[in-house]
């Protein structure tokens, strides 16, 4: 039976809902309910039937089914509530002190749903770049669709989209579903990447394109989408320094389908229409070191606050705004950060975006962040008061496609408290 | 000849529909028929979606007589079909002062086509009334008879209450050439057979000129397709409230910045002549194109924000208007010809074919009259078109009395537009079932949100199979030829099918 208030409501239970419903209840939430659109937990993992997942947290390398049934297993084990096939239509902050967040949502079981929370984690994941955002020309017919929805397609309902692929963009989905594909007896003729270097991780590179011999094309991209009805070929072209196609590079590359893997972006209709700040860089709402967003007891996990690379690092963040939607559900904390972080020299942006130095007294807080562009040198990563150094940590190279991470630690408590802000920067060592 | 028709309608877009709509009030037995799998599938579906003021065509041509004429019916005509419109106004915005003494041109222009309401404003009214537009505004003609409209919902609302009152709707079904007795038109053959009649209406839009040539008609006639490129931007990003037109140059309205009854923000069309009469790419010169030409009246519209792009073309034609007084080469065509009996010839239906398509559609029963068609009435004719649920519209205590009703209500398939699966199986099962992704697509706006479809496609494929019995791998994007899927990957006994 469903209670009419919770102390904590998870929307989505991917890994990151996982996390933050499991964090929840350890963290004394009594009541915490899951609500996931899909039928079954578990989210997006669902359909990564490889592996790769699970190698920080349980140092073992996990397909990804496999990796969310541990989360799974635990969170039923924690008596933890959810509501599957049930789309959250709104979530609406309290409009006193004295009330609570209510979301509405509906399911074909239950009809329309009005529960409230005392606070909610927001775990809706990210969604994938479309055609459309970059404005991919040529004629618009079947069989150009996205990485993500060509895996749901061959790994969950069984069916093939194509026969003769070419994927546009490195990212990790894409070159997954390029091995995928090519062992499902499809040929996929080439990947190609607009950027000089690879977008996704070097293991995928690796793993999905060299040991397939499936050829990467760096500097490429799509001038053209040919055909009217099923897409019949590409042309393709070489892209200057500044992204302008060389002349004469075209070729015309016959194919049935077109993959897309040009970048998630976080998914937040609901954050925007509860009011919370989301960040135009990271797409993603603004957050502290407890992922509480700029809504008082609105709380955001995993990709939904940013693109993760690896799913253990959404595991984490949805450990930490699960255990701080708990703090706060039960009155335990309500002090909000105050110490900005600021994107210094080649870094794009910084999560969180706030940091409450109070936090630093007994644990460390991580900062994960992205690099604009790729260094393939040692470098140094630095957090800095103004010209001071508090925090620093080296790294053989840095790349745009790798999520990069700087901690501090409770050693950093004074300087952090005397900080009016603080900078990220990565530079060449 | 398998059937007898009093009338057969070639072409269903817009002008085809509404006329199919018109002439199911009277007592006569009418086919429509069309050649894609669904109804609005070329020009009616990729345009600007506006019921024009009038202000634009040239005073005198048959284009200006029948934007004045129709204008003024859409509050009717969307009310009866229960379809989204709504009276925005547009405004003509001077940037310069060159431009501004233009706007004296345009609104003397808007007057002898009888168009109401036109003002002149000011820099600083058109900026205090419209801040999003271009501090170097000059001022603006302010047309506040000017609408938005859902141009697939007309398309299709207009068909379905033709349906309901009598007309038949043959898809897939190709005009090849007419049937003749003489200089007597008795029938159309098609891909499907043939059918007889003694009356056809050419309403084949960009396919107007071949359809015409078989009857020995205009044979000078040409429609030389037009492409318009357009973005649609995401809601949550950016909005507007109204229809923003440039001072025009001299062969289009130029490119406009504008809200559509979605609340989504659509930037276009430039215009390219193309090559042949499917060519609706997108080309990264006609997006340069769109996007400076927007960004002159409307700065802070930002690509990023774009969460679709799609392209229509114009049928232009080149018939010299029938008022002599004109020296015009691209009017609309709206006759009985001479050299055949039987056929009301329809041409060039360019913009603003949209808005006039009410006008065009009495137009055509007025020739019938005059040729000596008795046209009575249907007593029994109801141009109500009922209408069906569309669940983000309802109040919260609607919705739930819905899903009470019928729990597919309850389960939502389209995550960016909020579309549920019980709006996809009524239409699936509607008046004109929508039968591929596309027909759905325009029937509840599924997949035209900011993922693109890449969250709704796999699971309306399915819905779209299991309501018709069919394989997933039969379903098409839009007919024959557009399959999604090709095989299934391995098959396992229960899934088999």
């Amino acid at each position: 039976m469903m209670k009419s208030l919770y102390d904590v409501i998870v929307i989505g239970a991917g890994p990151g809902g996982l996390a933050a419903a499991i964090a929840a209840k350890q963290n004394g939430a009594a009541d915490v309910l899951m609500i996931d659109r899909d039928l079954e937990l578990g989210g997006i993992l669902l359909q990564c039937i490889h592996n790769g997942f699970g190698v920080e947290i349980f140092k073992q390398d996990l397909p990804g089914p496999g990796y969310a049934q541990r989360f799974i297993d635990q969170a039923l084990g924690l008596n933890i509530e959810y509501l599957l096939d049930t789309m959250v239509l709104d979530v609406i902050p309290p409009a006193a002190p004295d009330e609570h967040h209510r979301i509405y949502a509906m399911s074909k079981r239950t009809g329309l749903i009005d529960v409230q929370a005392r606070a909610v984690v927001l775990a809706m994941g990210c969604r994938e770049r479309t055609r459309a955002q970059i404005r991919l020309p040529g004629s618009r017919p079947a069989g150009v669709y996205t990485a993500g929805t060509a895996q749901r397609w061959v790994n969950v309902e069984g069916y093939m989209p194509g026969k003769e692929f070419v994927i546009l963009g490195s990212g990790d989905i894409g070159m997954i579903m390029a091995r995928r594909l090519t062992l499902e007896g499809a040929h996929v003729n080439r990947v190609l990447e607009i950027m000089p270097y690879l977008t996704g991780l070097t293991r995928n590179y690796v793993q999905c394109l060299l040991d397939y011999d499936i050829p990467l094309h760096l500097r490429h991209t799509i001038k053209r989408i040919i055909g009217r009805k099923r897409v019949e070929a590409v042309e393709t072209v070489l892209v200057d320094e500044r992204w302008n196609p060389v002349p004469g590079s075209e070729e015309v590359v016959p194919c049935d389908t077109l993959l897309l893997s040009v970048g998630l972006i976080p998914e937040n209709e609901l954050s925007r229409k509860a009011g919370v700040k989301v960040d135009p860089v990271t797409g993603g709402p603004v957050v502290d070191d407890g992922f509480q967003t700029s809504v008082p007891g609105i709380f955001a996990a995993g990709n939904v606050v940013h693109v993760y690379d690896l799913v253990d690092w959404v595991t984490e963040a949805g450990l930490q705004a699960g255990k701080w939607a708990a703090r706060y559900a039960l009155g335990l904390s309500t002090a909000a950060g105050r110490v900005p972080l600021k994107a210094g020299e080649n870094v794009r942006y910084v999560v969180p975006h706030v940091i409450n130095p109070a936090a630093l007294a007994n644990e460390s807080i991580r900062l994960q962040f992205r690099i604009t562009q790729p260094i393939e040198q040692p470098v140094m990563i630095e957090v800095r008061d103004g010209e001071k150094v508090i925090a620093r940590k080296g790294e053989p190279y840095a790349r745009p496609g790798e999520m990069v991470n700087v901690t501090l630690a409770p050693k950093h408590y004074d300087d952090v408290q005397k900080a009016s802000a603080l900078t990220v920067s990565v530079v060449k060592r | 000849m398998r059937d007898i028709y009093d009338i057969i309608i070639i072409g269903g877009g817009v002008v085809g529909c509404m006329t199919a709509r018109q002439l199911s009030r009277y007592q006569l037995k009418v086919l429509l028929i069309e050649k894609e799998a669904d109804i609005g599938m070329g020009p009616s579906s990729a345009n600007s979606a506006i019921v024009h003021a009038g202000h634009d065509p040239i005073p005198g041509s048959l284009k200006a007589e029948m934007n004045s004429r129709a204008n003024p019916m859409w509050d009717q005509v969307a009310a009866e079909l229960g379809i989204a419109f709504e009276r925005s106004g547009s405004y003509i915005v001077a940037v310069g002062a060159e431009e501004r003494a233009k706007l004296d041109d345009l609104y003397a222009r808007g007057q002898q086509n009888g168009v109401p309401g036109m003002e002149i404003l000011s820099a600083e009214e058109t900026l205090r009334r419209e801040p999003q537009l271009s501090p170097e505004v000059s001022g603006a003609l302010w047309l506040p008879t000017a609408g938005l409209v859902d141009t697939f919902g007309a398309v299709i609302a207009a068909a379905e209450n033709a349906l309901q009152n009598g007309v038949k709707l043959l898809l897939e079904t190709e005009f090849q050439d007419f049937i003749m007795d003489g200089r007597r038109i008795v029938g159309v053959r098609t891909n499907r057979g043939d059918f007889g009649c003694r009356w056809v209406v050419n309403a084949a839009g960009l396919f107007s000129d071949a359809v015409m040539h078989k009857a020995g008609v205009r044979p000078d006639f040409k429609i030389t397709p037009r492409r318009g490129e357009y973005c649609v931007l995401d809601r949550a990003e950016f909005t507007t409230r109204s229809v923003y037109f440039p001072v025009p140059g001299a062969a289009t309205k130029g490119i406009l910045v504008l809200n559509t009854v979605h609340g989504n923000t659509i930037i276009g069309p430039d215009s390219q002549t193309v090559a042949t009469r499917e060519d609706d790419e997108i080309t990264p010169a006609g997006m340069a194109e769109i996007w400076r030409g927007a960004g002159k009246l409307i700065p802070s519209v930002n690509p990023r924000h774009v969460i679709a792009t799609f392209a229509g073309l114009r049928a232009t034609g080149n018939a010299h208007s029938p008022n002599p007084a004109l020296n015009y080469d691209h009017d609309f065509v709206i006759e009985i010809p001479r050299e055949v009996d039987g056929l009301v010839n329809l041409g060039g239906i360019e913009s603003p074919g949209l808005t006039a398509a009410p006008a065009i559609a009495e137009r055509v029963a007025d020739l019938l009259r005059d040729a000596g068609e008795p046209l009575p009435e249907k007593p029994a004719w109801n141009p109500i078109r009922p209408t069906r649920p569309v669940f983000h519209k309802l109040s919260r205590a609607e919705q739930a009395a819905l899903i009470a009703r019928d729990p597919r209500y309850g389960r939502m398939v389209c995550r960016c537009e909020l579309v549920t699966e019980g709006e996809i199986v009524a239409e699936i099962h509607g008046p004109i079932p929508a039968l591929t992704y596309d027909a759905l697509k325009r029937r509840t706006w599924l997949g035209t949100g900011r993922c693109l479809g890449s969250f709704d496609l796999p699971r309306v494929v399915e819905l779209l199979a299991q309501e018709t019995g069919r394989s997933p791998l039969e379903v098409t994007k839009r007919g024959a030829g557009s399959e999604f899927l090709f095989r299934q990957t391995k098959t396992v006994g229960e899934r088999e099918g």
